[in-house]
C-alpha cells in the first residue's frame, strides 16, 4: 500500500479517504478551536478518576454564543499522540463528555461536538472502568438532551467511541472525514480473515460522506476543494460557517429558555434516530399482534 | 414443549452408564450426549435440557438459544411474539470473502430457523406482563443489525406504552458489519427509545449472558435499571483478544467474567439460571405498584397500535 497521499481528485477511493481522514497534519480539534472560537475556556475531569485528552471539552464563543465544545483530541507527532493516546478516548473521557453535556443543558449551551477518533480504548484499565457502561451511559444522555446538539466528523468517525459524541440533532460530515462502523482492518480481518483487504473492506463498508449523506444519517457534507491538511484554514472555516448555520437554524427551531421548544427538540432527536435502518415488513399478520392471550378479543 | 417448571425440578443424577440407550454402549452420538466444556462430565442431553442447560456435575452455564432462554423465563404459554414479520435487507449490497450478505442471510435463517437475530414479544413473569427481547446467538453471533434495532425499539415503545416493564436477555459478538452504519446507529437508536421509556417511570432489567461485546454492550444492554449476569459469562466492550494483541499484556485471571465485572462494580448482581426466574420476579413485584394490575386489565383491550 502506498503511503502517499491522494490528491482530491474527481474519483477517490474509499481507501483514498481513509488515509485522508487518517493524515497526521489534518486539522485537529484544537486547530477548530484556535480558528473558530474566542474565549475558550477547557473543563477538565470526570470527577471520579481522572482526566481523559484524547477527549477534550470546554465552553467557547462560537457564532456570537456561548456554546459547549466537545472533541478527540489527536496529535501531530508521536509525542503528542502518546499524551493524547492516538485520540481514543477511555471511559473517564466519555464520563466526562457526559459530564460537560449535562453541564451544557443545565445553562442552556448547545453542544457542538468534533468527532475524530480511531475508536475507544480497548484497554485492560478501560474494560476495568467500564469503558461499554461509559459509552452507553453517554449515548443515553446525549439522545435526550434538552439543548440544540451539532455533531461534525472532521476526520476519523471510529465506531462507538465515536458515536458516543454524536447522537446530535444534526450530524455534519467533512468530504473527507469517514463514519464506520468498524475500521475497514478490522473489517476485512473477521470477515476477509485478511487485514491486509482492508481497502476492499472500505469500499463495501460504505463509509465516506457522501455515501452517508445518501443513507440519509449525515444531514450535510462539508466540501473541501482541497483535502483538508493542505489548506486548514479553508476546511476549518467551512466547517465554521455549517455549524454556525446548523445552530442558527435550530436556536429558531427550539428556542432557548423555552421548556415547551426543548420538549419538542427531544421529540424530533428520537424521530431522527428512530427511523434510521432498512428493514422490510411482510404483513402485519406475521408480527402476531392479533393472536395475543394477554389481549381480550 | 414441556411444563417449564419441569426445567428447574432437580431430579436424581443420571449416570450416563445406566442409559437404557443401548447405543450408548458403543459411542456417544452428538444429539444424546454432551460433554461439559468445563468439567469434562458427559451429560444426557435431556438431563441438560432438564437442567436448564446448565451442568448438574460443576454449573457450567451452556449458552441457549432465543426459544429456550424465552421458555425458561415466562409463565407457561404466556408467551406471544411480536414483530416476527421484520424482516432484514441489505442495505449496502455488501459482499465479502465469503459472498453476498443476502446470501448469507438465507443461509443463517435456514440454519438457525430465525428470521433475525432478536425475538420481541409479550409474556408474563409471575403473572406480571413485561415487554421481553432476547437475542439469539446463532445468528450471526447475535450482532446487531437494523431489524435486531427495530424490533428492540418497537418492544420498548410497547413497554413504555402498556407501563409494563421491559426485560431484555443479550448475548452478542457487537454490530452488525454487512449493515456499516447503519448497524452502529441501532446503539443510538435503541438508547433512545429506553430514554423515553426512562421517561415514562417504566423499568427495564437487563441480563447479560455469554458472550455479550461491543456495539450491545455499549448501548442498550449497559443502560438498564437493574443489570443481571449469568455466572461465567463473557461481557465487555473489546473482544479479549484484541485487548491482548493491542495492549502486548497478559489478561488478568477471570478478566471479563461476570465475576469481574460484579467486583468492577459493572453489574448489580450474578444470578445462576436456575434462580434467575425467580429473581426477576422477585424484582418485578418491587416495582409494581399498587393496583396495577387493574390498570393493566383495563388498558389491555385497547390492544396495540400497529406500525
Amino acid at each position: 500500500m502506498s503511503n502517499q497521499t491522494p490528491r482530491s481528485a474527481p474519483a477517490l477511493s474509499a481507501w483514498d479517504r481513509v488515509k485522508l481522514a487518517r493524515h497526521a497534519e489534518r486539522p485537529h480539534t484544537l486547530d477548530y478551536l484556535r480558528e473558530l472560537a474566542r474565549d475558550w475556556v477547557e473543563l477538565h475531569g470526570d470527577r471520579a478518576f481522572g482526566d481523559d485528552r484524547a477527549l477534550i471539552g470546554g465552553l467557547a464563543t462560537l457564532g456570537g454564543e456561548t456554546v459547549m465544545v466537545l472533541g478527540h483530541q489527536k496529535g501531530t507527532d508521536t509525542k503528542e499522540n502518546l499524551a493524547r493516546n492516538f485520540g481514543m478516548a477511555r471511559p473517564e473521557g466519555y464520563r466526562k463528555a457526559e459530564r460537560l453535556m449535562r453541564h451544557a443543558e443545565k445553562f442552556g449551551f448547545p453542544v457542538v461536538a468534533l468527532i475524530d477518533t480511531p475508536g475507544a480504548e480497548p484497554g485492560i484499565g478501560s474494560e476495568e472502568r467500564g469503558q461499554a457502561t461509559a459509552i452507553a451511559e453517554s449515548l443515553l444522555t446525549m439522545a435526550d438532551l434538552g439543548t440544540p446538539t451539532v455533531a461534525v466528523v472532521i476526520g476519523e468517525g471510529g465506531s462507538g467511541g465515536a458515536l458516543a459524541i454524536g447522537v446530535a440533532d444534526r450530524i455534519l460530515m467533512l468530504e473527507n472525514a469517514i463514519y464506520a462502523v468498524a475500521s475497514p482492518e478490522a473489517c476485512a480481518a473477521i470477515l476477509w480473515k485478511d487485514a491486509g483487504r482492508a481497502p476492499e473492506a472500505a469500499e463495501t463498508m460504505r463509509i465516506t460522506a457522501a455515501d452517508l449523506a445518501g443513507f440519509g444519517i449525515v444531514d450535510e457534507v462539508i466540501p473541501e476543494p482541497a483535502p483538508a491538511h493542505e489548506r486548514p484554514e479553508e476546511a476549518i472555516r467551512a466547517a465554521g460557517e455549517a455549524i454556525g448555520r446548523h445552530l442558527a437554524d435550530l436556536r429558531r427551531e427550539f428556542p432557548a429558555g423555552n421548556p415547551e421548544a426543548m420538549e419538542r427538540l427531544r421529540a424530533a432527536r428520537y424521530e431522527r434516530f428512530r427511523r434510521i435502518g432498512a428493514w422490510r415488513e411482510a404483513s402485519p399478520a406475521a408480527n402476531g399482534l392479533e393472536s395475543d392471550p394477554l389481549l381480550p378479543r | 414443549m414441556p411444563a417449564m417448571r419441569d426445567f428447574f425440578q432437580r431430579r436424581g443424577k443420571f449416570r450416563p452408564e445406566e442409559a437404557d440407550d443401548d447405543r450408548a454402549d458403543h459411542h456417544i452420538p452428538e444429539d444424546l450426549w454432551i460433554k461439559c466444556p468445563k468439567c469434562g462430565e458427559l451429560i444426557y442431553s435431556r438431563e441438560l435440557a432438564r437442567e436448564g442447560r446448565v451442568c448438574p456435575k460443576c454449573a457450567y452455564h451452556f449458552r441457549l438459544r432465543a426459544r429456550q432462554r424465552i421458555a425458561q423465563l415466562v409463565d407457561p404459554g404466556s408467551f406471544v411474539e411480536w414483530h416476527a414479520g421484520v424482516r432484514p435487507q441489505d442495505p449496502l449490497a455488501f459482499a465479502d470473502a465469503s459472498g453476498t450478505y443476502d446470501r448469507k442471510l438465507e443461509q443463517t435463517q435456514s440454519k438457525s430457523g430465525e428470521q433475525e437475530a432478536l425475538i420481541v414479544g409479550r409474556g408474563a413473569i409471575d403473572d406480571i406482563p413485561v415487554s421481553l427481547a432476547v437475542s439469539d446467538f446463532e445468528f450471526l453471533g447475535a450482532s446487531m443489525g437494523s431489524v435486531f434495532g427495530e424490533k428492540l425499539v418497537r418492544a420498548i415503545e410497547l413497554a413504555a406504552e402498556h407501563a409494563e416493564p421491559l426485560i431484555t436477555v443479550s448475548s452478542s459478538g457487537g454490530a452488525r458489519m454487512h449493515e456499516g452504519l447503519f448497524s452502529l446507529m441501532q446503539m443510538a437508536k435503541t438508547v433512545a427509545a429506553l430514554a423515553r421509556l426512562g421517561r415514562a417511570g417504566v423499568p427495564h432489567i437487563a441480563i447479560l449472558t455469554d458472550p455479550c461485546y461491543g456495539g450491545v454492550t455499549a448501548s442498550y444492554a449497559t443502560v438498564a435499571d437493574v443489570i443481571i449476569a449469568e455466572p461465567g459469562a463473557l461481557i465487555g466492550f473489546a473482544g479479549p483478544r484484541v485487548v491482548e494483541q493491542i495492549t502486548r499484556q497478559k489478561l488478568p485471571d477471570g478478566f471479563q467474567t461476570a465475576e469481574f465485572l460484579l467486583e468492577h462494580g459493572m453489574i448489580d448482581m450474578i444470578v445462576p439460571r436456575p434462580e434467575l426466574r425467580e429473581t426477576i420476579g422477585t424484582l418485578l413485584h418491587h416495582y409494581a405498584r399498587p393496583g396495577d394490575r387493574d390498570r393493566a386489565a383495563e388498558r389491555a383491550p385497547l390492544a396495540v397500535s400497529h406500525e
